[in-house]
């Protein structure tokens, strides 16, 4: 392997280095025994994470973002799986302009998106805010990353399987449960488990939308402000990163193993 | 639901395929609805929003382009900045606007810069390992936007980690107090938080080539630049465009990042909509500046993706 090792090779371990050192800092000063992320490093202590199980108010934003993280992947995920069943198997005059429109939230700032439904939530609807509001527009975000997870998935498999269910005898309904949705499996997983990190990680809605109960990310902002309370951010983030991380490897590494193989014997 | 047209002649043929269309449709039609009513309606109802006004504490809901005068209402006396004279009567949405776009422009262009070379890397380099390379150059985008954002504060902050390291090392005596709230910090904040999400799309579009133009190319004489210059680069530009355009649409609107290191100085035209909405109270002008941000972006990229394709019809004929 040695002439491989070029300008190239250099190149790409200081770009690893520089998109992970920054976020690398979090672990690493949430174990330093001292009450700012400071040079020198005053030696090895856990107490900043044995204090958060005493913090109340993290406790229920952690509560409170895991509850919605699974409404959110579970309703997105549902959705995205009838839709990209009628996109994949069914001829749909306009399904392209339908597929445009529905991936528009990646590209619209989740400012606007989030003052688009404060203003119809509350000035229109006259609705309350609460966590239910902040799920609304957490399904909303995460339903685009759904869809075209799942449709890749459905596009990947030979539809001849279903026609032949359905073919010996399989109601539709039947047909689905018993050849789609297995032959689907590493799609709806992956969706589940991104959609469950986007929601757990999203910051702008959440701030927006939220009422008197706050989800992580929006407590987490709550603590910055404040020099004295970084020790326990520091280690509350790098617990997050240290979740969603795994969560988002094992996310990739079913769906890539979806992908690749084909053959409904290997799932 | 049925997956399967059976073709028989007439009327009948014709039946079944619209009672398979019909069942794709009611398919579709919960993804469909949720997203007409939670994206497409609050879009109108903010533009319903943007041309009333607000009175205090009351709603004016009579149609009026107030809010949209405001932000261009020449004034005689100009404010000055950066050098530049805005005759306005209230600069601040357009100073912003101009500031935001181009910060998210430079930060666009460092993006595209770093992550090139990464993205061939991945393509051409790379034999072993490749997904556990492309999961690593995944992670970053789908970790917590607002934890990478803030590790910049503490790396560049006044008792940050640049500047407890650089004493303890000896190298300076007193905090350099450059580093952050600013808009260069924000600047290189925002390309790091990207530059991620900008490899893949360049990386697929690499991936794509195929190998064989490139064998010709070198067969025929071409050397490593100019087989780059006329066969890579050409055909990656589709990823490529696509990386600039999804880093360029959404960091221009961003507001965490000028809110965690810009201070005062990095503020963008986010953190402005956000004023409005919330300390200012006044939803109407907020309304107001969120929709011109959307169309001046809109606008800005359906102009370069014009440029584009003049570009690309004069390099054909050339």
């Amino acid at each position: 392997m040695m002439r491989h090792i070029d300008a190239l090779w250099v190149y790409a371990v200081l770009f690893v280095a520089f998109l992970y050192g920054p976020v690398m800092l979090l672990p690493l000063f949430s174990v330093n025994d001292g009450n700012f992320a400071t040079f020198p490093l005053r030696g090895f202590t856990l107490r900043h994470y044995a204090s958060m199980w005493d913090n109340g108010a993290m406790m229920s934003a952690l509560a409170n973002s895991t509850r919605i993280a699974i409404i959110v992947a579970v309703t997105s995920t549902a959705l995205a799986i009838s839709a990209a069943l009628a996109i994949t198997r069914y001829r749909l005059p306009g399904a392209a302009p339908i597929v445009g429109f529905m991936m528009l939230p990646l590209v619209i700032p989740s400012i606007v998106i989030s003052v688009a439904l404060l203003v119809i939530i509350i000035r229109f609807l006259g609705i309350p805010l609460s966590l239910w509001t902040v799920t609304a527009g957490h399904i909303l975000i995460c339903l685009p990353f759904s869809l075209s997870v799942l449709m890749a998935r459905m596009e990947g498999f030979d539809p001849s399987l279903e026609e032949a269910s359905r073919d010996l005898g399989c109601s539709a309904w039947k047909t689905f449960w018993r050849v789609t949705f297995p032959l689907a499996m590493p799609g709806v997983i992956s969706s589940l488990l991104l959609g469950f990190i986007i929601s757990f990680d999203e910051f702008v809605i959440a701030f927006f939308l939220t009422g008197t109960e706050s989800t992580l990310p929006v407590f987490l902002f709550s603590q910055l402000r404040f020099p004295n309370k970084l020790p326990g951010t520091l280690a509350l983030g790098s617990l997050i990163l240290v979740g969603s991380t795994l969560l988002v490897i094992l996310a990739e590494v079913i769906r890539r193993r979806g992908v690749q193989s084909n053959n409904p014997g290997d799932i | 639901m049925s997956y399967k047209t059976t073709a028989k002649a007439g009327p009948r043929r014709d039946l079944a395929i619209l009672r398979k269309r019909l069942a794709g449709y009611g398919l579709l039609s919960p993804a469909l609805i949720l997203m007409i009513t939670m994206l497409a309606l609050p879009i109108m109802a903010l533009v319903t929003l943007s041309f009333w006004t607000q009175n205090g504490f009351e709603l004016d809901r009579s149609f009026t382009l107030a809010n949209y005068w405001k932000m261009i209402k020449p004034s005689a006396d100009p404010t000055v900045w950066f050098g530049i004279p805005f005759y306005l009567d209230y600069p601040v949405p357009a100073i912003l606007m101009i500031k935001s776009l181009t910060m998210s422009l430079v930060a666009t262009i460092a993006v595209i810069t770093l992550a090139y070379p990464m993205a061939y890397f991945l393509a051409f380099r790379v034999t072993r390992n490749k997904a556990a390379w492309i999961i690593l150059m995944t992670i970053p985008f789908w970790t917590s936007y607002l934890l990478r954002v803030f590790s910049w504060k503490i790396m560049l902050g006044f008792n940050g980690a640049i500047n407890s390291g650089l004493i303890y090392v000896g190298l300076i005596d007193a905090p350099l107090e450059f580093l952050l709230y600013n808009p260069t910090a924000v600047t290189i904040t925002l390309a790091h938080a990207w530059v991620a999400f900008a490899v893949l799309p360049i990386y697929v579009s690499l991936e794509k080539i195929d190998r064989s133009l490139l064998e010709a190319a070198s067969d025929l004489g071409d050397s490593r630049w100019r087989r780059f210059r006329r066969i890579t680069l050409p055909l990656s530009m589709p990823g490529t465009l696509a990386a600039s355009l999804l880093v360029f649409i959404p960091t221009v609107g961003d507001y965490v990042t000028p809110e965690l290191v810009g201070g005062t100085g990095g503020t963008m035209i986010g953190s402005l909509v956000q004023k409005m909405f919330m300390s200012l109270n006044n939803a109407p002008m907020g309304a107001a500046i969120s929709i011109t941000m959307m169309a001046v972006i809109t606008l800005l990229v359906l102009i370069f993706l014009t440029l584009v394709g003049y570009w690309r019809m004069r390099a054909r004929r050339a």
